[in-house]
């Protein structure tokens, strides 16, 4: 077996020196009766790379790939095109083999970087600090509620209907066996938010108000007004955005007020991937670090005096704190940050917004020329590289009869609210940098046809 | 020119290099690197963009009109300013990485290989189910194998790494105990745990109380017994612990914890030194957390991304998380979402993540036990469990090995700071690793021994590393023992010295500032 060095000789004076008859010997503390007798069932031996990679060859062709067909599919993961340097970098094996960096003396590169990549996600995002990264934007999402409900000594959050409903899925999972309220809604097809809903639920139970930004049907609304009346009743305002490249071209969630801003790193860097691993992105005010889940990776000297980064108040942490610890999380996702970084300092602040405004250039293109099918009907108002329409039907159906065009035309409302009969004739659609004039052109007769 | 004619290689003299200073403060191939916020600039772009068309914003007024103080770097400059960094990383790449409990093998590069394939690496969570076929495949193919592999009912394939799993196995024992109509508000953990467990318990709700140890190293039956009852909604428990022993009665504490009424989640952790060899189904445990990337080889990538599958049994399966792959009667793959739960999975605890789980190490993990099949992962543990008690059996004498005497270890050699040196540490042993080339082990966990230091070689070690690394731990510790000074300024060969981590914590740094702004916030 090709990933094994020991060899029978080895094995024999291995077992030598330990004083051992055999293998068996070393597994004596196992009961019999918990002992497998045998292989395990219905799993062949082994295999050559040849063989399994033949094996996932046919596998993966049975799928249709973003970048073989007119993609505009969004919803909380985006497709950019990510740099080949970045895909090159994390594959190097002193990022990818390495663990978490326990012992700094020998994982400054690892430690260096999430010190950049905090930075990077503090400044994107208007906050005074960020952390090491969470697993994706949902759970990023709850910690967030979590940790306002810490600050604040509350129970009750105040969710915005245009949170990505997976989203609220996860936090009303969460909340039901912590005991916290969740004040929440369903969207409606309108062209403004439900801010006077939110305003209107602030009260002096809230812990905090959780706003996505631009939100589920890619709305944008200013967050001011809310983190006032938040703020004005001892409430933090949680800011959520699900497509970070957003803010090369719009204000960012802290500079309106927001006091924690939690994010999907997913959209720079790091790729669709079929929903995982993606990277979360936790960012808030530097009065709540000490509430904060999440490593943390912080700026010393070492013996000599020379600059050196390591990880950092880890008494927030499970490992020291255990059940007195901010969050249960430990392993995140390291190697994602490290994608997203590199990306965002190949573009740095000059090419996140071209990327930006050519983002937003294609989405008003988009839906211009959407919107001109008979049967269809531009939702929004404002929107970044993504908007809602209203077909004249219902949209799972017209999605599927895309894809069977070879068009993967966006995420009907009807997959994201299956229960929500009102919001089935609304289709989301994300336009980036990766769609052509051919693309549009090839969806609009698409959509012209389905809903002839 | 002069030719040196005894063809040995020349006096280098009897300055140690580290006196001798440099311009740039390098050390030939070891070099310093400066931050991007240092070198590059917001006006400095690595990617070219195509000019956008020029049409009517639509930002509802929110248009940016602030700088956001991100530097870029050229393409050839962000590849060096990388490179460089990576090369102040030990890696499994580099060495022999024995961190216990962490499991840090080989990561094949096939694996690396399959998930970049563009069916599985470029495609949509929400795309239509008959577009993603191939990619549900993969997801239930794994499935399969793990729920074969454990002897278990099903599997959650969502949570996004260990501690999430745990999550997962806790909200599903909370959920169980809900339909049952019973408030069990504690859950009982061994001392030796990792920190993840009562972390976990307490995320979810439930107030944590530890059992103690016996002598030997393992959960003390007859006090868990004693604290069973009908406020305990379950045990956690690590198998094999994390001080490297089989519990021998983990069958027995399953029935009692069952017969109280109660669960038994146990930490997969440390699945690696039984897989193919025990299944935890046949020891009664009803959830248990795998970690891919630590048995199944996912890469740890410096932190993560992990992934945290959670195999249940028959008792707990029905609150599993959504969404989840089924597989159809007409052959077809479904996910199934909050739209078919009821009908398919009506007494799912509901979604505890976005999409559907790390697909990205999915495939990955599939490819590795593909690649193993059952007689290559049968012989995993057995090389694992043989690599750490080789390291046991040479080192006994030099370390103490508190359990040792209690018969051979699992996968992992638990060694104790007793019989150093006044003044001497479990520390300093780590950092004189770092000088012979070696990542240290994991150190002071458990905590129920003291000053721990606990080696996990793992299987894909030859001997002649181990043989390295025996030589090398027996020298440190040895200098440890006799109270070797230069041992306590060690490592004095890394890219850093000891780092200052009372400094850190005291003044969190934890984002860069222009000069003027961070002496202002002094």
């Amino acid at each position: 077996m090709r990933y094994l060095p020991l060899t029978d000789t080895d094995r024999h004076s291995m077992l030598a020196t330990i004083g051992a008859k055999s293998i068996d010997d070393l597994f004596v503390d196992v009961p019999a009766e918990a002992r497998l007798p045998g292989p395990i069932a219905g799993l062949p031996n082994h295999a050559s790379e040849m063989a399994v990679e033949r094996h996932f060859s046919n596998l993966a062709r049975q799928n249709m790939a973003a970048s073989h067909h007119p993609f505009f599919l969004g919803a909380g993961a985006y497709k950019h095109h990510v740099p080949a340097t970045v895909d090159h970098i994390i594959q190097r094996g002193e990022f990818l083999t390495a663990y978490t960096p326990y012992q700094p003396e020998i994982a400054q590169g690892t430690l260096q970087m999430l010190f950049e990549f905090q930075t990077q996600v503090a400044r994107l995002f208007g906050c005074d600090v960020a952390n090491a990264s969470m697993y994706d934007g949902s759970t990023a999402c709850w910690e967030a509620i979590s940790m306002a409900g810490r600050v604040t000594k509350r129970k009750k959050a105040v969710l915005s209907s245009g949170l990505h409903p997976h989203y609220v899925s996860v936090a009303k999972t969460m909340a039901h066996f912590t005991g916290d309220t969740l004040d929440t809604a369903l969207p409606s097809l309108a062209a403004v938010t439900d801010a006077d809903r939110l305003l209107a639920a602030i009260d002096d139970e809230t812990s905090c108000v959780v706003v996505q930004y631009p939100d589920i049907l890619g709305r944008i609304a200013d967050l001011g007004e809310i983190a006032a009346k938040a703020h004005a009743h001892g409430a933090l305002l949680i800011a959520v955005v699900t497509e970070p490249v957003a803010l090369g071209a719009i204000r960012s969630p802290g500079e309106m007020g927001a006091d924690i801003v939690v994010g999907e790193g997913q959209s720079i860097g790091v790729g669709l991937q079929f929903g995982g691993p993606y990277v979360g992105l936790f960012a808030c005010k530097e009065k709540f670090v000490r509430q904060m889940p999440g490593r943390l990776c912080g700026e010393t000297v070492d013996a000599t005096g020379k600059r050196g980064f390591v990880l950092t108040l880890s008494t927030r942490e499970q490992h020291i704190r255990r059940e007195k610890a901010t969050s249960n999380i430990c392993t995140n996702a390291g190697l994602c940050a490290l994608a997203f970084s590199i990306h965002m300092t190949l573009l740095g602040e000059r090419g996140l917004r071209d990327l930006a405004t050519l983002n937003h250039a294609n989405a008003v293109r988009a839906a211009e020329r959407l919107s001109a099918v008979p049967g269809v009907t531009l939702l929004n108002d404002s929107f970044f590289n993504e908007f809602t329409l209203k077909l004249s039907k219902p949209a799972r159906p017209v999605v599927h009869a895309l894809a069977a065009q070879g068009i993967l035309g966006g995420v009907s409302l009807g997959r994201l609210f299956p229960d929500a009969s009102e919001l089935e004739n609304g289709l989301v659609i994300a336009v980036t940098e990766t769609v052509t004039e051919d693309d549009i052109e090839a969806l609009a007769a698409a959509l012209q046809e389905a809903l002839a | 020119m002069t030719i040196n004619q005894s063809g040995w290689r020349p006096e280098m003299g009897a300055n140690s290099d580290s006196d001798v200073a440099t311009y740039t403060g390098n050390r030939a191939l070891m070099l310093e690197e400066a931050l991007i916020f240092e070198i590059g600039t917001t006006d400095t772009t690595g990617v070219d963009i195509a000019p956008a068309p020029k049409v009517a914003s639509r930002l509802g007024g929110l248009g940016r009109n602030t700088g956001i103080g991100l530097p870029g770097l050229s393409e050839p400059e962000t590849v060096r300013h990388y490179t460089r960094l990576s090369r102040q990383n030990y890696a499994i790449d580099l060495g022999l990485f024995p961190l216990g409990s962490c499991t840090m093998k080989h990561n094949p590069r096939l694996n690396e290989k399959v998930a970049r394939m563009a069916g599985f690496a470029d495609v949509h969570p929400l795309q239509p189910q008959e577009t993603v076929q191939g990619a549900l495949a993969v997801i239930q193919e794994l499935a399969v194998w793990l729920i074969e592999l454990t002897g278990m009912y099903g599997v959650a394939m969502a949570p996004k790494a260990g501690a999430h799993g745990e999550l997962c196995g806790i909200l599903c024992i909370k959920a169980a105990l809900e339909a049952r109509g019973e408030d069990r508000p504690v859950i009982l953990v061994p001392e030796s745990a990792h920190g993840t467990n009562p972390a976990t318990a307490a995320f979810a709700g439930f107030r944590v109380e530890n059992i103690p140890a016996t002598a030997e190293g393992r959960v003390d039956l007859a006090a868990l017994k004693a604290r069973l009852g009908p406020d305990v909604a379950g045990v956690m428990i690590t198998n094999p612990n994390t001080c490297g022993l089989f519990e021998r009665d983990m069958k027995a504490i399953s029935d009692a914890v069952h017969a109280a009424g109660g669960y038994v989640y146990c930490d997969g952790a440390n699945f690696n030194a039984i897989v193919g060899r025990v299944r935890p189904g046949d020891l009664g445990i009803d959830a248990m957390h795998i970690n891919l990337h630590k048995t199944f080889s996912t890469p740890h990538g410096g932190g993560g991304p992990g992934s945290g599958p959670v195999v249940l049994s028959e008792a707990l399966a029905p609150f599993g998380p959504i969404p989840f792959v089924s597989l159809m009667k007409d052959g077809t793959y479904k996910l199934v979402e909050e739209e078919s739960a009821g009908e398919l999975h009506p007494q799912t605890f509901g979604r505890m993540a976005a999409f559907h789980g790390q697909m990205g190490m999915f495939t990955r993990a599939l490819s590795y036990i593909l690649s193993h099949g059952a007689d290559g992962l049968r012989q995993v543990a057995e090389d694992a469990v043989l690599n750490a008690n080789y390291i046991l059996r040479s080192l006994e004498d030099v370390l103490e090995a508190p359990f040792a005497a209690s018969g051979p270890c699992m996968h992992e050699a638990l060694f104790s700071d007793n019989g150093l040196a006044e003044g001497f540490s479990t520390l300093d042993i780590a950092k004189g690793l770092i000088d012979e080339g070696f990542h240290p082990m994991t150190v002071y966990f458990p905590l129920v021994v003291h000053g721990a230091m606990l080696v996990e070689p793992t299987e894909t070690e030859s001997k002649a590393t181990l043989d390295q690394f025996i030589g090398a731990l027996r020298s440190v510790a040895r200098r440890a023992r006799q109270g070797d000074a230069a041992l306590k300024s060690a490592p004095h060969f890394a890219p850093r010295h000891r780092l200052d981590e009372t400094l850190a914590a005291r003044k969190p740094v934890l984002v860069w500032k222009e000069a003027e702004l961070a002496q202002a916030a002094e």
